[in-house]
């Protein structure tokens, strides 16, 4: 079985080795934007109880940029499974259907985690402030693994293109900035804020943000994100015996 | 031995009403192909020809019925079975975002060979087809024909014992097209066992040693080409008839066929050897093509 993940995986870190330069360079796009107009632009004018609003910032930005790239690793599946079928090379083969999923789910976490790598370089490089700690890397590798699972759930679910268009525009983008990514989630209406909470981009923005500020981590908020990835990780092994039934 | 026993494949729909509605695609199909056969499976667009195909490699499950190779039940022995058949898909199904050497090396992994197995085996397939200088390539850069040739030895980079070809030569010029039937027949040669789909009378007369004609999702027909004519008659007549419409008559032998011929008294007259579309015609009242 580690050997057909390793496969799976293979397969997308070849796409990536062909890509990384373009891959690298598209990435630093929208964190520099984000860095530039909300961190050193608008920024400079709003002060939080704890530090400058860059600090308060890159934590937001990290959660949603490795929610964005792992959901969006896994987008093109949707075109293998529905237009070039080229999934059904896997399920011809002599391998647990799962694998093909765990590879696939691990080949996204990678290019969050690379994109995410590269926010923080930026983010150091723009002045910002924040301690990174291996359960800081955890919740980042959480984040990823949940949206990686979400996005290949949808790639192995959604009938259309337009469709994977609409999930995008009604689901991540929302989520991008209402989840304590941009501002503090504490002053919302009762139930957009139970409803927020009930989200798991809410919970990494709320770690990251009080680990990088050395903070003790919230065990509520980190069970929260547990749960959504093996729950969603369940969702994926189902769909996936599905289709290739 | 390759055994299909009482195959059966139903998919809902939902009918003009709005209402739930199934449609049959395979009917009770019970086949045996041999080893080392060349097996067609010959009809019309929407046989069923491509689902059987779909439910012997397990990428679609029967509906009812069973599929076994050898002793192994598909059922209980995916994994045992995958790793003896290759599959050649009707629709082109490489990975767009890899090369040629990728792609195969990709299959190999899939099939769990080493490194050096895998190198060996693509060069040696690929030069096969004559694509070793295209290893390195995107094989969106390839033509047509090339793709087919290449999606050919890709399913073969495992050594398999039967080997699945889904309408291998559709929308090839005739050129290409016996290229792949000569590939065809030189793995054959090399012990393979081989069942393919065609709407192709042609491809199926030249390849098939044994062919068995659906018709919505019925096995109407199972036989060999020439004992299929045979049975219906070995000689037609065809002429224009007066509305411009082409008939034709199956006579079982050459000097009744003569006679018919010249008591004609329409135009156009051709005489010739039947052929499988005529054993489909007379069989269904419907063309392949």
């Amino acid at each position: 079985m580690l050997q057909d993940i390793f496969t799976a995986f293979w397969r997308d870190w070849v796409v990536l080795k062909h890509r990384m330069i373009k891959f690298i360079l598209s990435r630093m796009v929208a964190p520099i934007l984000y860095l530039v107009a909300f961190g050193w632009g608008l920024g400079r004018s709003i002060h939080t109880t704890s530090g400058s609003y860059l600090d308060f910032l890159v934590p937001g930005i990290l959660a949603l940029n490795s929610m964005n790239i792992s959901f969006n690793s896994l987008a093109p599946l949707h075109g293998e499974r529905i237009y070039h079928k080229s999934i059904e090379e896997y399920f011809t083969a002599p391998i647990n259907p799962l694998s093909f999923a765990a590879g696939k789910i691990l080949a996204a976490i990678l290019r969050g985690m690379i994109s995410s790598l590269i926010i923080i370089v930026l983010s150091y490089a723009f002045g910002a402030n924040f301690t990174i700690t291996p359960l800081f890397i955890i919740i980042l590798l959480l984040n990823c693994a949940i949206f990686a699972e979400i996005g290949y759930y949808a790639a192995m679910t959604i009938a259309s293109y337009e469709d994977m268009g609409r999930f995008n525009t009604y689901i991540l983008l929302p989520m991008s900035f209402l989840c304590g990514t941009f501002f503090s989630t504490s002053k919302l209406p009762a139930a957009l804020y139970y409803f927020i909470h009930a989200l798991p981009l809410t919970h990494t923005s709320l770690l990251l943000r009080s680990i990088g500020r050395g903070e003790p981590a919230a065990i509520f908020s980190l069970i929260i994100l547990l749960i959504y990835t093996v729950g969603c990780f369940l969702l994926c092994a189902h769909v996936t015996t599905k289709a290739q039934k | 031995m390759l055994c299909l026993s009482s195959l059966k494949k139903v998919y809902p729909y939902k009918n003009a009403a709005g209402k739930q509605a199934e449609k049959i695609a395979v009917a009770d199909l019970n086949l045996k192909i041999a080893n080392n056969e060349i097996f067609g499976l010959l009809g019309p667009n929407g046989a069923g020809k491509t689902t059987t195909i779909r439910m012997l490699t397990m990428l679609t499950q029967p509906t009812a019925g069973t599929i076994c190779y050898d002793n192994l039940n598909t059922a209980a022995n995916a994994k045992k079975i995958k790793a003896l058949i290759g599959v050649v898909p009707q629709h082109i199904n490489f990975d767009q975002d890899l090369t040629v050497g990728e792609n195969m090396h990709l299959h190999g992994r899939l099939h769990h060979m080493n490194k050096q197995e895998r190198v060996s085996r693509i060069d040696e397939l690929l030069a096969y087809v004559e694509l070793s200088d295209r290893i390195n390539d995107s094989v969106r850069s390839l033509s047509g024909g090339m793709k087919r040739r290449l999606l050919i030895v890709r399913a073969l980079m495992h050594k398999p014992q039967i080997l699945f070809l889904d309408e291998p030569t559709v929308a090839l010029d005739p050129q290409v097209r016996r290229r792949i039937w000569d590939l065809i027949r030189k793995m054959h040669h090399d012990g393979v066992t081989i069942v393919l789909t065609t709407h192709y009378i042609e491809e199926a007369e030249a390849l098939c040693g044994r062919v068995a004609i659906m018709n919505k999702g019925k096995l109407i027909a199972l036989d060999s080409p020439t004992n299929l004519k045979e049975k219906i008659g070995k000689y037609v007549v065809e002429w224009d008839k007066d509305n411009g419409e082409r008939d034709f008559k199956i006579f079982p032998d050459r000097e009744t066929a003569q006679k018919f011929a010249a008591a004609l008294q329409q135009g156009n007259i051709l005489r010739r050897h039947s052929n499988l579309e005529d054993v489909f015609v007379e069989l269904t009242g419907r063309k392949v093509n």
